[in-house]
């Protein structure tokens, strides 16, 4: 009944502009969502009926036999325990460093303070380029680590501007009194500073987390041991496989009640992608912040 | 007396983020030693003093070798045709973000939000295997073909038509919400008392959004794009990397691929620092032209 007494209080071009819109967004809708309801319900469909393309809108047949025969792949805990390993570690330095050095680059008295902060801030915009910066990991020895993936990034320019800048609302009082009891740098920083900004912090640990978790060209440009593959790299190589297969003509697969080629990689696919689901939620909550003071400093 | 306690103060907070600016100095400015490869005839396994100093030679190559400026120039047209069809499609955040928030319903609205910006945090590699699942041979758009009786099959992952166009395509999937943001913000902030008088004067719904919110957003839009165009030519591995193949290689090649490719792939190091080189230098002539426009939009500069 609301509805109705709803539509009728619109007036015409109101009107005509809902009934176009709705169904429009609802397309978009679609569009974005059903790859990847598409992709899932694969997974745990039988794979024969996948195959002939009989899976549609509900998954048919189901059975968790992909997820058991993928998680068996030589390699693959090794490459989750890499990856998680990176994100815990990479995102962990990595907000720790960025306020740190946000906090001091606050400091007004610091010697030459502009001249350093101009320095950092420099290398957000140039870069020597991507082979000069390999010759030099390789030259530090990091090819073939596990600090190539967590060090170089250790301090994110970008987040220490965001923090900053979150710092510099703080009001200067509440150190002041701090350092009139003697408090030193580290202690204010520590105590009094980093506790305010957790909501910045949430923010900037959730996307470093997410980068560092998509990754995997740091993969591919620096390493080349199996052990230290991620999760990410590992389904690149799939896919490539799959690419070498897919550049020549192919005959039918192997027997349907194997593993078939498809449905690896999308099984894969689906546990590199579960924890980016799982934690969209907490990035929603706090990515228009992030964008919004993106947008101000570039 | 007093002069000197404030000196040394400085001096200890500096002190306390010189490990900071020692780890920027290593990994943001050591590599730029790197650069002098382009300036010898590099062979890997040797020192590099022992190599040839060949000067500028390698930089004349880029230009005056024949093969080398096919490749370039092949390359530099990936870069920008790739560029210049994303500017195409620039304004669709901001018309996604006028219409949808034109709609009634606050619930609807946030819906369509979370599930486009989702793709965001995706990576590339998930979206060549997502698209592989839709439009691959085996994907189901082929298999419901086939079903229906057809007989070709498409394969636009694995083709040199329209690579271009593609990958665009796909570039919007995935950052369309996300870049919309910015623009649902901003109409959030606008003065909601010029959309009042609008009415009360008669403006239907099309008149409001064409005379009050896109002029209003038109600036933003603006400085996005020039910020945009700023990073021009930093197009990014990752998408390429992903969906490149044997048969679109001669269209997906962007600048950096094609400089990964000569560098780490075929061990040309001297020349793939040589364009590296070059396109840092351009990028920043860019990006501080960039900078220079988009302060005199808005009156205030990035950096």
């Amino acid at each position: 009944m609301t509805l109705i007494t709803k539509i009728k209080k619109m007036s015409r071009e109101e009107l005509i502009f809902h009934l176009i819109a709705y169904p429009v967004f609802a397309l978009v809708l679609l569009v974005c969502a059903y790859p990847f309801w598409y992709l899932f319900i694969c997974t745990i469909s039988d794979n024969k009926m996948v195959d002939l393309g009989q899976i549609f809108l509900l998954p048919k047949g189901i059975h968790y036999g992909n997820y058991i025969k993928v998680l068996k792949i030589d390699n693959l805990s090794n490459a989750a325990v890499v990856s998680v390993l990176r994100v815990i570690v990479g995102t962990g330095l990595q907000i720790l460093v960025s306020s740190y050095a946000a906090y001091f680059f606050t400091k007004q008295e610091m010697w030459h303070r502009k001249l350093w902060y101009r320095l950092v801030v420099a290398t957000m915009y140039f870069s020597a380029g991507m082979i000069p910066v390999y010759l030099n990991i390789k030259m530090l020895g990091m090819l073939n680590t596990f600090w190539v993936y967590v060090i170089p990034g250790m301090v994110g320019v970008y987040n220490m501007i965001l923090i900053k800048t979150s710092i510099e609302a703080l009001p200067a009082d509440l150190e002041e009194s701090a350092y009139l009891d003697g408090a030193g740098y580290l202690t204010r920083f520590f105590r009094i500073v980093l506790p305010l900004q957790k909501p910045i912090l949430a923010t900037v640990g959730l996307f470093g987390a997410v980068n560092h978790w998509n990754d995997f060209f740091t993969t591919k440009l620096y390493v080349t041991r199996p052990k230290l593959y991620t999760l990410q790299f590992l389904l690149y190589e799939l896919l490539n496989q799959v690419r070498a297969i897919m550049e020549q003509p192919q005959d039918s697969g192997p027997g349907y009640d194997s593993l078939t080629p498809m449905a690896t990689r999308m099984t894969m696919t689906a546990i590199v992608v579960v924890p980016i689901m799982l934690v969209y939620p907490f990035i929603q909550k706090y990515y228009v912040k992030g964008i919004m003071i993106g947008a101000v400093k570039g | 007396m007093k002069q000197k306690k404030t000196l040394s103060r400085g001096m200890k907070c500096f002190l306390y983020v010189l490990p900071v600016i020692i780890l920027i100095f290593i990994f943001g400015y050591l590599p730029l030693w790197g650069w002098s490869y382009a300036f010898f005839q590099y062979k890997p396994g040797r020192a590099l003093l022992d190599c040839k100093f060949v000067g500028l030679q390698n930089i004349k190559d880029l230009f005056g070798n024949a093969v080398m400026q096919r490749n370039i120039l092949r390359v530099l047209k990936n870069t920008f045709g790739i560029k210049f069809l994303g500017y195409v499609f620039s304004p669709l955040p901001m018309l996604f973000a006028v219409l949808l928030s034109e709609v009634r319903s606050k619930r609807f609205q946030k819906l369509v939000q979370t599930v486009t910006t989702l793709p965001h945090f995706i990576s590339w590699v998930i979206m060549f295997s997502l698209a592989l699942a839709m439009f691959g041979t085996d994907g189901l758009v082929n298999t419901t073909l086939h079903n229906l009786g057809s007989e070709t099959t498409i394969n636009v992952l694995n083709s040199d038509k329209h690579v271009w166009l593609t990958q665009v395509l796909l570039q919007q999937w995935k950052e369309v919400g996300w870049k919309a943001i910015v623009y649902f913000a901003a109409i959030a902030g606008l003065d909601q008392g010029l959309y009042e008088a609008a009415s009360i004067d008669g403006a239907g719904k099309m008149q409001r959004i064409w005379y009050i919110t896109l002029p209003q957003l038109i600036p933003t839009y603006f400085v996005l794009l020039i910020m945009d165009i700023g990073k021009f030519l930093n197009s990014g591995i990752d998408q390429y990397l992903s969906f490149g193949n044997a048969l679109n290689k001669e269209y997906i090649e962007v600048l950096d691929l094609y400089v990964y490719n000569i560098g780490i792939g075929s061990g040309q190091i001297s020349y793939s620092v040589a364009v590296g080189v070059l396109k840092s230098l351009v990028a920043l002539v860019l990006f501080a032209s960039a900078n220079y426009v988009s302060k005199k939009v808005r009156g205030s500069s990035v950096f």
